[in-house]
């Protein structure tokens, strides 16, 4: 049991002293609006990175997330500011747009048996492209409801807030746990990452179950970058570049072995909050450039691999 | 004690036929299988069981012929179809999901659930129920692979039976377990039977067989040899069946070579590997073959790759010219002056993209190390003196070996060792797989390489061959070496004796 969970406490175990660590020299990490800052600004991480761990876990992996988030943001500003879109309908038309784009991700990976690394390659330019062909400036969204939304928070004990879009990872976290452990769906996920050929022998529904999961991983993509646009009250073509990669990385920091078929979203949660802790630290030390953030999350990654390697070979060997 | 007075055919399989190309795998073979009864399926490497369960189970498509099951013409398109028409099938290398629960592999796909969700507990409750069945206590909440092969087969076979599996296709379950498991094993098995089930049981333990089985049918090459109950099948009779005498007689005229004297040249002394072949001792002469004789699975493979490098030995110490000396590397055993012909010729001999050329200096080349190319005209020279010397049917040497027979293939394997004047060459199975004229000249092959003072290790389940260019043979059973065998004694009868014996 215990070994079956290490990578996941390790996890937490490295959360919990980097958090200490952060404690000790900043005493204000302890206040709630530290907390609370730390949830705003990954919300959008943290959705992705649910998506991106259904992906990860079936063996696959999902390179469009960071444009489709881009998109979402390019899209949004266009329908509501210039084509005067209500944002509601705007949310519901691009959240269709993406699922269709992830299903067809997935169809092509399935039927033709590309690996979902150039598929979802080609639809990472494909995306990036679209925003482009929209518009190539950065629109400002001033819609109302972006405002009544932003205005939306639970005030938490000593001054800190838990923002909507704060609320709507959380939701987006725990809705993705029941997913993965308690639904056939999420069984037939692991099912994919652990043995493909043994999945489709035992009758598993192999085709429609890599579709539906390239579907969540678009859908979450765009729910992502709807909160981002909440975040940057924006939309950019250049926005989001590369947070497919932080997805992965905190995917992978999160427990869920690369190859698929192990792993958890809790641990994808703790993941993109490592992440973050290392982005608040190195705002509250103020000397450092930002880019330490990458060095560290690198180094993180690096360490990470090379234990799940370890923790493998070791289960081989005891049995 | 044979509860069956009312024969059942419950799987009836007649003329089936499929080809692949170049060759014949399966060739009008019939087979019956009665409800409630195990039923063993016998045969050398390619004799055709697995493209017949492979066949059975969907995975590939017959050229001709019926497969019936309850009276029922059925065509399976997959395994999974197969399953759904009642016919499962279990692998020594168990098709299920490691990292599932041992109850979610139980259950995937048809887990109970209520508003969408599994009803995990629900689910582990049946799971526990299910293996209980088969004396099985486990937790069913922890991954299947943190369970041993066996449990893992157990539960392979409990998940093929309650998807309503009439016909059990068990395919080498045995390979990996132990004694106790395998008892544990056939206990399943014979309540399965009582149940009606019916069991097709694919081994090559013989012991294993006379102590599960009820009938026995035998194939050899893509032929029916025949299907007998096993109390009119004694165990001679059952390794004759197997082994058979394939061999034209004009190959067979025995050199009479003079007893080859002097020191070993490579001898192996208390030499193996743990759960791979037991320490034997083994020692060849200059000019002198020695055959490797035994069943599927007995250990004839091993010993020649343990003796080449090909695997690591555990215990146990090599000498070349009688001065001790590490194996532990295909590349020590070509640094020796040994080679080495696989038994897979086309997956771990050829390189079938690559030129006759190419594959013929391909250990020469290796042996040199890549920094020192071997010249064009120096590599055009070898491989046409070895095209010639071995009588390589190949238009030139540029024509890429894949296309080439079975006997050329292997005579070129041939030449890219005698490329590197081995002193020790070991070959496996040499002539499986080759037409029967090409069979006569590699066994010539085999003796002129031993007149020019080769020490030669040969496997072959060919009795009457490895009888004729043999100066001594080891018999092996079960990963062991049995018995050696030299002079007089190395004749056909003598090798299936003492394979059958026990």
């Amino acid at each position: 049991m215990i070994r079956r969970h290490l990578p996941v406490l390790i996890t937490l175990a490295v959360f919990i002293v980097g958090y200490l660590i952060c404690l000790a020299q900043f005493p204000s990490f302890a206040s709630t609006r530290v907390v609370g800052n730390l949830l705003t600004d990954n919300a959008f991480l943290g959705i992705a990175a649910v998506g991106m761990t259904f992906v990860i876990l079936s063996g696959g992996i999902d390179l469009s997330v960071g444009s489709v988030i881009a998109f979402t943001g390019v899209f949004l500003a266009v329908a509501i500011e210039q084509y005067g879109v209500n944002p509601y309908l705007a949310f519901i038309l691009v959240l269709g747009i993406a699922a269709t784009f992830g299903a067809g991700m997935g169809f092509l990976i399935h039927t033709f048996q590309i690996p979902a690394f150039i598929v979802t390659l080609a639809g990472m330019f494909l995306a990036r492209g679209l925003c482009f062909v929209l518009t190539t400036d950065s629109i400002p969204i001033n819609a109302p409801v972006y405002g009544e939304i932003g205005g939306i928070a639970l005030a938490l004990p000593g001054g800190g807030r838990l923002t909507f879009i704060a609320i709507v990872m959380l939701v987006t976290v725990a809705a993705g746990i029941v997913l993965t452990h308690f639904t056939r769906f999420g069984t037939n996920v692991y099912a994919l990452g652990g043995n493909k050929t043994s999945a489709e022998l035992m009758g598993i529904p192999v085709g429609s179950t890599t579709i539906q999961i390239y579907m969540l991983s678009s859908s979450l993509a765009a729910l992502a970058g709807i909160v981002f646009s909440f975040y940057t009250s924006a939309g950019y073509s250049l926005a989001a570049t590369g947070v497919e990669l932080d997805t992965i990385a905190a995917v992978v920091i999160g427990g869920t072995l690369l190859t698929g078929g192990y792993g958890t979203i809790v641990g994808t949660l703790v993941g993109v909050l490592i992440q973050g802790l290392i982005q608040t630290y190195i705002t509250f030390e103020g000397t450092l450039s930002s880019w330490w953030t990458k060095i560290a999350i690198g180094a993180l990654l690096f360490a990470f691999i090379v234990l799940q390697r370890g923790l493998s070979a070791a289960s081989l060997r005891s049995r | 004690m044979q509860p069956r007075k009312e024969r059942s055919e419950l799987l009836a399989i007649r003329g089936l036929t499929k080809g692949f190309p170049g060759v014949l795998a399966l060739d009008h073979v019939d087979f019956t299988l009665q409800a409630g009864e195990i039923h063993g399926l016998l045969g050398e490497n390619g004799a055709g069981k697995s493209t017949l369960i492979k066949v059975l189970t969907g995975v590939f498509k017959r050229d001709a012929g019926t497969v019936s099951l309850d009276g029922h013409q059925i065509a399976a398109r997959d395994p999974a179809d197969a399953l759904s028409l009642g016919i499962g099938t279990v692998y020594q290398e168990v098709n299920l999901l490691p990292n599932l629960s041992v109850a979610e592999n139980l259950f995937i796909g048809r887990q109970p659930h209520r508003f969408g969700l599994v009803r995990t507990g629900e689910m582990r409750r049946r799971a526990s129920e299910l293996l209980a069945g088969y004396g099985l206590s486990i937790d069913v909440a922890n991954p299947l692979g943190s369970y041993s092969v066996a449990v893992q087969q157990i539960v392979a076979i409990a998940r093929a039976v309650d998807l309503s599996a009439k016909v059990l296709i068990l395919d080498e379950p045995t390979a990996s377990l132990d004694a106790r498991e395998v008892e544990t094993l056939f206990g399943i098995l014979r309540v399965l039977k009582s149940r009606g089930i019916g069991i097709v049981f694919v081994t090559h333990f013989l012991d294993q067989v006379y102590a599960v089985c009820d009938r026995i049918t035998v194939l050899r090459n893509g032929r029916l040899v025949g299907s007998r109950p096993i109390v009119e099948l004694p165990r001679i009779e059952l390794v004759s069946m197997m082994l058979g005498r394939e061999l034209a007689e004009e190959a067979l005229h025995r050199n009479q070579r003079p007893a080859v004297n002097g020191e070993p040249l490579v001898a192996f002394k208390n030499y193996g590997k743990r759960r791979y072949l037991e320490p034997f001792d083994l020692s060849i002469r200059a000019g002198e073959v020695v055959g490797l004789a035994g069943l599927l699975g007995s250990g004839r493979t091993e010993t020649a790759k343990l003796v080449f490098g090909a695997e690591r030995a555990e215990t146990g110490q090599a000498f070349v010219d009688g001065k001790p000396v590490r194996i532990a590397s295909p590349r020590d055993g070509a640094r020796l002056r040994f080679g080495f012909t696989p038994e897979e010729r086309k997956t771990e001999g050829i390189v079938a993209e690559l030129s006759v050329r190419e594959n013929i200096i391909l250990a020469l080349q290796a042996q040199r190390g890549w920094l020192h190319k071997i010249p064009k005209s120096k590599q055009d020279e070898i491989a046409n003196r070895f095209v010639k010397l071995l009588d390589i049917r190949t238009p030139d040497v540029e024509k890429p070996i894949g296309l080439l027979s079975g006997g050329n293939q292997q005579k070129a394997l041939l030449a890219r060792w005698l490329a590197t004047e081995p002193r020790f060459l070991i070959l496996d199975e040499p002539t499986r797989g080759i037409d029967v004229g090409a069979h006569a000249e590699i066994i010539r092959l085999i003796e002129r390489l031993c007149e020019d003072g080769l020490a030669l290790l040969v496997v072959s389940s060919e009795l009457d061959e490895i009888a004729s260019y043999s100066d001594r043979v080891v018999v092996l059973r079960d990963r062991r070496h049995v018995r050696e065998l030299s002079g007089p004694e190395v004749n056909p009868d003598t090798i299936m004796t003492t394979i059958a014996s026990h």
